[in-house]
């Protein structure tokens, strides 16, 4: 399926670090998931559909990193200073560089198809997916590409616990996204944003532009998918990370988290990426005793078993909107 | 009162599976050709420019498409029919496959496999497949819309687990193993009596292997279409429509929406089913990662660009979906040969076309097509990925849409109403 295994199974001094190793990458991996559901809960909130490109934005985006960072050296030719501030200056390049494909999609794409049935534009995702992830695959080269990333394998430890930067940075990162997410939701576009989810013909009514707010809502969603991306690719997550063609798979396994926080919920996201997160690294630490009857990589099925069992107790997610139908 | 197109006296004229003599004769003929399709006709050799497939490559696609047809039908079922987003459509398939490959595969040290003959594991591989879609129906029937679709993502991934789980079942790493071939026997003697996978005779012809396997899937294909057209007929069909209409409406109606609908997950599931241990055993290895979200998407592709909802529009989607890839290779190739000529165009097309590292152009046609620019291979997926886009933003009916335009068009000739 994938090439991407998320971290081996590690082996600590006692249990008490054990489990404190196994709850950072749990924490980490729950965080990623949670920003990549964060990604998803957006724009099903303006656009009413399911982005399946997400996996080909993220590898996009981290393909962006690598191009202008390595190949180009783009804030290291005309600044000075450390290079780690080059780098996160990169990283918003490319973010933002994803989020200009994000606009085109949406204006190209999906606002054509506003009010069609939802099975029309998961669809026209579900195809450009295809086209996205030929163009970054295939038209950029494909060859192992490095992101350069400052703390590199670096880790630091905990008592007797060893946590790789990465993580934090991961954890870090999807914080400042819910952050950002909850202060925005409070500006004069974010209410507008999510008056639009819930109404979109009341919201026109009411003289908010809903074009403009369909825009923002890809553009942040793409950025988001960019970086979450970008911070999966790094050093304890596998050595190709999102950037190969099997590596798009893995926002497929954020999907979970989405739909068991529910697709319209932000909290949903949050709390659904983190469980999930959690339930496949615990799994994968404590149950590889087992591994033999389970088979190898069973952690990688483990989002979807969750899934299906919340999802036989709440059909809309914890936090999602129950539908109402009008007969 | 006869005669009168669209007039209809009764129920059952109006659900008539032919409706017009037209209709019938034109099948006729149609049936006719499909038939002769596969063999070198002097009569039809000698009309310019027509030509029948005879035994070349293109009837190996053909009969690819027939087998990828019949998986669709399942899909049209589930989707066109009863309108439930299903993006789980080849794990079936793959439990299909596998079902065969237990059934009728060889056993050997560290495979598992009961030889036993055809016309046993083509009905179980349907039958276990529909037992699977019964299975995971309780699921599946709670959620509605993109939820079922992420749930029957879910399936996918699942899957390709199991198949990781069960070498004995999937055969080890990512190789796979071999199928049972295509041939039918009583029970478990030596020679077949009808093989498809043999170059053999048969009455007074000589027919190659793939003419045979041609007439088998097209029995199968125009058996199990005939049958979903039936059922777009019956009570059970009404009901799927229903539902995909306005499911509350139709259970207030007294339709049960959870028994037809899992009705309808265990029929596609039995036609994925069939769909997969036919193509595998066509194919005859194949490794599990063929049963993935592609061959899904896939799927559903043929059915949105041949047009949602019509039998008609999943032979044209198929027919798409199978065959572009070959017809830009071909175009491509066809391309090269006029940019290394020296016809009148040969400019232009040397523009196109890229033969090397230095050389410009948009396609690369040279051995070793990595990257920039683009391999005819990749350049078709883009056509394929676009022409999903394409026709779901232009022409939501798909090719059955188109087709019903040109008919209008020339029906009210030279009157545009």
């Amino acid at each position: 399926m994938t090439a991407v295994v998320l971290g081996p199974v590690v082996l600590a001094a006692n249990a008490v670090d054990t489990f404190v190793q196994t709850f950072f990458r749990g924490a980490a991996l729950g965080s990623l998931y949670a920003l990549l559901a964060l990604s998803f809960v957006l724009i099903f909130k303006a656009t009413q559909t399911v982005n399946f490109a997400e996996g080909a934005m993220a590898l996009a985006g981290t393909w962006f990193l690598s191009m202008v960072f390595v190949d180009w050296d783009v804030p290291g030719r005309w600044l000075g200073g450390p290079t780690w501030l080059h780098w996160c200056l990169a990283v918003v390049l490319a973010a933002g560089m994803t989020a200009a494909i994000g606009l085109v999609v949406e204006r190209l794409t999906i606002r054509p198809l506003i009010g069609q049935p939802h099975f029309t534009m998961a669809m026209v995702t579900l195809g450009l997916e295809v086209v996205i992830t030929i163009i970054a695959v295939d038209a950029v080269h494909l060859t192992p590409r490095v992101l350069a990333v400052p703390w590199g394998t670096d880790s630091f430890r905990i008592g007797g616990a060893i946590v790789a930067w990465s993580y934090l940075a991961a954890i870090v990162m999807a914080g400042a996204a819910f952050l950002w997410t909850w202060r925005f939701f409070k500006t004069r576009a974010g209410v507008a944003m999510r008056a639009t989810a819930f109404d979109q013909e009341a919201a026109l009514a009411q003289g908010i532009n809903v074009g403009r707010v369909f825009a923002i809502s890809w553009g942040v969603g793409a950025a988001i998918a960019a970086l979450s991306g970008i911070f999966a690719s790094m050093a304890p997550w596998g050595p190709s990370g999102v950037a190969s063609r099997d590596g798009a798979f893995f926002v497929f396994r954020a999907l979970p988290a989405v739909v068991l926080g529910g697709l319209d919920s932000v909290v949903g996201a949050l709390v659904g990426g983190l469980i999930i997160g959690f339930a496949e690294v615990f799994a994968g630490q404590y149950l590889a005793d087992h591994a033999s009857i389970l088979g190898y990589g069973y952690q990688q099925v483990v989002p979807y078993v969750v899934m299906l069992i919340g999802l036989l107790i709440r059909p809309y997610g914890m936090f999602g909107t129950e539908e109402v139908r009008r007969v | 009162m006869r005669g009168r197109p669209n007039l209809y006296t009764s129920y059952e004229a109006e659900t008539k599976l032919f409706p017009t003599a037209t209709k019938k004769v034109l099948l006729g003929l149609f049936l006719v050709v499909l038939v002769l399709m596969p063999f070198d006709l002097w009569v039809v050799d000698q009309i310019p420019v027509v030509r029948f497939l005879g035994d070349s490559v293109w009837l190996r696609l053909v009969n690819r498409m027939l087998i990828f047809t019949i998986g669709a039908l399942g899909l049209h079922i589930l989707s066109g029919l009863a309108g439930q987003l299903s993006l789980g459509h080849a794990f079936f398939g793959g439990v299909g496959a596998y079902t065969a490959v237990l059934v009728g595969g060889k056993s050997s040290a560290n495979l598992w496999g009961w030889g036993l003959p055809m016309w046993v594991w083509l009905p179980a591989a349907g039958v276990v497949a529909a037992a699977v879609g019964i299975a995971v129906a309780p699921t599946a029937v709670r959620v509605r819309g993109l939820y079922l679709g992420i749930v029957t993502l879910g399936l996918i991934f699942i899957g390709l687990h199991l198949s990781r789980v069960f070498p004995e079942i999937a055969g080890p790493g990512d190789l796979g193993r071999k199928w049972p071939r295509l041939e039918m026997r009583l029970w478990k003697e030596e020679s077949a009596f009808i093989d498809f996978s043999r170059d053999g005779h048969w009455l007074w012809f000589d027919v190659t292997k793939h003419q045979k396997t041609y007439f088998l899937m097209l029995g199968l294909v125009l058996l199990m279409a005939w049958f979903a057209v039936n059922l777009g007929r019956t009570r059970t069909g009404r009901a799927l429509a229903a539902i995909r209409d306005r499911d509350i409406a139709a259970e207030i109606m007294g339709v049960p929406e959870y028994r037809y609908k899992t009705t309808a997950f265990a029929i596609s599931s039995f036609y994925a089913g069939v769909s997969g241990a036919l193509f595998a055993s066509f194919v005859g290895q194949i490794p599990p990662e063929q049963w993935s979200l592609r061959a899904s998407v896939t799927f559903l592709a043929a059915l949105l660009i041949g047009g949602m909802g019509r039998i008609s529009g999943v032979f044209m989607g198929c027919f798409f979906v199978v065959m572009s890839h070959r017809f830009v290779e071909e175009i491509v190739d066809w391309a090269k040969h006029q940019a290394e000529g020296d016809g009148l165009f040969s400019p232009v097309f040397d523009l196109v076309i890229s033969r090397g590292s230095g050389d410009g152009g948009l396609i690369s046609v040279a051995e070793t097509a990595l990257g920039y620019p683009l391999p005819a291979s990749a350049l078709d997926e883009i056509i394929y990925g676009g022409l999903i886009i394409v026709f779901l933003l232009f022409e939501p009916l798909g090719m059955y849409g188109i087709w019903i335009k040109v008919r209008n068009y020339w029906k009210g000739w030279p009157f545009s109403y």
